[in-house]
């Protein structure tokens, strides 16, 4: 049964990916933005939770909900003032500029926080497990799971189902005409940065309390979020999920085999399906 | 003007400033070769790290400035490159000099598969895609035990001190063998930094270089004209990633201790890198140089603040992105038109003055 355990962990783990990449997926989706900041901005929400929990003695799951807007508007802000004068055809100023972000940040938190390995503590609930038939599984990894189900069905909903998310996607087809009907593309960029803030700050929640966590890991969470939408296919949430899935299920089947595997084994993965399927393995968007 | 004039039609790039800089740049070429005679150890070593960077930032700028392949992952190829090295010279038993060579060959032949994978990500996933080759590079060198897996492991201090090269360096300045490492070293850096500069002027300024501007300009028309995009971009990948693990195997000659960690720094080979660039101008053989000496006045001033220093740097990266994308030697040469290394082709000797500016060069 050692396998199918092996297999159910990695599932959890993927839940953890998903949530790591459903964030950058919205704001690519909607900007083709893609943000190499969007790690150390978890790294950075986690590290707002854990201050609202050490501060006011918050209990993590309230602190995440207090952390919710106040990311939401870090989000709304960096897109409107600074990330919305790099958008254009040439892709040289938002990668730069989003680089550039990723140093500033990870050296403000190093300053702020030191490189002290960090924990968000949320007592029982860390060795709580539950048997499912003859295998049981943590609290924590399953709770991640179901809040990255909950996210993406939440951001299809939102997309598919409300004014604002009908304003994301003509924004998405084409800007100046989406301008014409109303709609100011800079305030719905920003809008949509700051919903992918929130849901950063979900991740920050989970990434906190399943590790430690210091400033200086957020590279590494975005390079994972960025193979789970590559590996699910550009534009399609379920695909990110999926990607998340394969990844986690690579990376405990490598640390199973040898613990110095497992994020190679994760890198290992996305490389085989850039070799077979170039495009994911549910590709919605053309580009 | 006569009509009897005969006019002699003429394509050239060169300028009367960039006529007399090239006097300038022979001359300090000649005092950098002779600086071993008059600099200390200290100086040398600076003047070597300087020269690396140089290298290296040419080398970006070659990928992301004309290419317009923004790589975040070139540490994959300083790593390789100086795993390369170590494993000549400790496994192979082989001359550092000729190991570095062979590094900068083997860089060059990783290259291809990564490129195999690498293309058939666009644009800002390129960058992403480069991110994780690199991260797949310094996991899979970490496991291999002989040289020291995730730890690292030390250049055999006999491998260097019976290079050839280095008695002769020491009898010529009758110094001990690690001055005359620091001069040799210093020498490969500077030889391997005009030979950068010069390759990649050479290229900017032939019919393949003029292909890249009209690609990084506009792809779809450059094709529609017989360019091969992805060709081109395809060698200067190759090329760049040859003198990247040129480079590479050349630090940690110098340094000759080596680990996984510190050999694919993302901070130290990517990051100085893109600012450096970035702050003296992209897409510019003059920027690099510009950023170069910035980078080293700054990490000099700011030394002692620790985080502070990266920090800043980033910030003045994003400031300079937003307000003045062609850097500071682009700030200077659109208020004075001058370029010291002018690839844009002007007609002269025509009947018609041939003082007007043409559009942005390339």
């Amino acid at each position: 049964m050692a396998w199918l355990d092996t297999i159910i962990q990695g599932i959890l783990l993927g839940g953890l990916y998903a949530l790591f990449a459903a964030g950058l997926s919205l704001v690519f989706g909607i900007m083709r933005l893609v943000n190499l900041a969007h790690g150390d901005l978890i790294v950075l929400a986690a590290f707002l939770i854990l201050m609202l929990v050490s501060a006011l003695g918050l209990n993590p799951f309230a602190a995440a909900l207090v952390a919710m807007p106040a990311m939401f508007a870090i989000g709304w802000a960096l897109q409107f003032f600074l990330l919305n004068r790099t958008l254009g055809t040439d892709i040289l100023p938002p990668l730069l500029v989003t680089f550039g972000l990723s140093i500033v940040i990870q050296n403000g938190l190093l300053e702020g926080f030191s490189a002290d390995s960090r924990r968000i503590s949320i007592g029982g609930l860390e060795s709580a497990s539950v048997a499912l038939g003859p295998i049981s599984v943590g609290v924590m990894p399953l709770l991640t799971l179901a809040s990255a189900i909950a996210v993406i069905i939440g951001l299809n909903q939102l997309f598919y189902r409300t004014s604002l998310g009908r304003a994301f996607r003509a924004t998405s087809d084409d800007p100046v005409t989406a301008g014409l009907m109303g709609i100011q593309p800079k305030r719905i960029f920003a809008t949509a940065t700051g919903i992918a803030m929130v849901v950063v700050t979900i991740a920050a929640l989970y990434l906190g309390t399943r590790a430690n966590f210091d400033p200086t890991i957020g590279p590494a969470r975005l390079i994972y979020a960025f193979e789970a939408v590559i590996i699910g296919g550009l534009g399609s949430l379920w695909g990110t999920l999926a990607g998340g899935i394969v990844i986690g299920i690579a990376q405990t089947f490598g640390a199973a085999i040898n613990p110095e595997w497992q994020i190679l084994a994760g890198h290992l993965a996305f490389l085989l399906v850039l070799l077979v399927r170039p495009r994911g393995l549910f590709p919605r968007a053309v580009d | 003007m006569t009509d009897t004039a005969v006019t002699l039609w003429r394509v050239e790039t060169k300028t009367k400033a960039s006529a007399t800089f090239a006097i300038v740049a022979g001359l300090i070429i000649v005092l950098a070769f002779a600086a071993p005679l008059f600099a200390s150890r200290s100086v040398q070593q600076d003047l070597f790290f300087i020269l690396t960077m140089l290298v290296l930032a040419q080398n970006w700028n070659l990928l992301a400035g004309y290419a317009g392949l923004v790589s975040v992952g070139q540490q994959a190829f300083v790593g390789f490159g100086a795993y390369a090295m170590f494993a000549l010279v400790i496994l192979g038993g082989l001359d550092p000099l000729i190991a570095i060579l062979l590094a900068g060959i083997a860089s060059a032949l990783l290259a291809v598969p990564t490129a195999f994978f690498l293309f058939r990500l666009q644009g800002a996933y390129f960058a992403i895609g480069s991110w994780v080759i690199a991260e797949v590079v310094r996991l899979a060198l970490a496991q291999w035990k002989m040289l020291g897996g995730g730890t690292g492991t030390s250049l055999p201090r006999e491998a260097t001190r019976d290079m050839p090269a280095l008695k002769l360096v020491g009898d010529l300045f009758g110094v001990k063998s690690s001055g005359a490492g620091d001069i040799l070293t210093y020498w490969l850096a500077l030889l391997l930094a005009i030979a950068t500069i010069g390759l990649v002027y050479r290229l900017l300024r032939s019919k393949q270089g003029l292909g890249l501007a009209a690609v990084r300009d506009n792809q779809e028309a450059a094709r529609s004209v017989g360019v091969d995009a992805r060709r081109m971009k395809t060698l200067v990948y190759l090329a760049a990633a040859f003198g990247t693990g040129l480079c590479g195997a050349l630090i940690y000659v110098q340094k000759a201790r080596i680990s996984p960690d510190a050999a694919f720094s993302v901070v130290d080979w990517t990051a100085y890198v893109i600012f450096i660039v970035v702050i003296g101008g992209i897409g510019t053989i003059e920027g690099p140089i510009v950023g170069v000496i910035v980078f080293y006045i700054l990490q000099n001033l700011l030394a002692d603040y620790g985080s502070w220093y990266l920090l800043i740097l980033g910030l003045i990266g994003i400031v300079i992105m937003l307000f003045a994308p062609r850097g500071l030697w682009g700030l200077f040469a659109e208020r004075t038109g001058i370029q010291l290394f002018p690839v844009r082709r002007r007609l002269t000797g025509g009947p018609v003055p041939s003082s007007k500016k043409g559009g942005p060069h390339g």
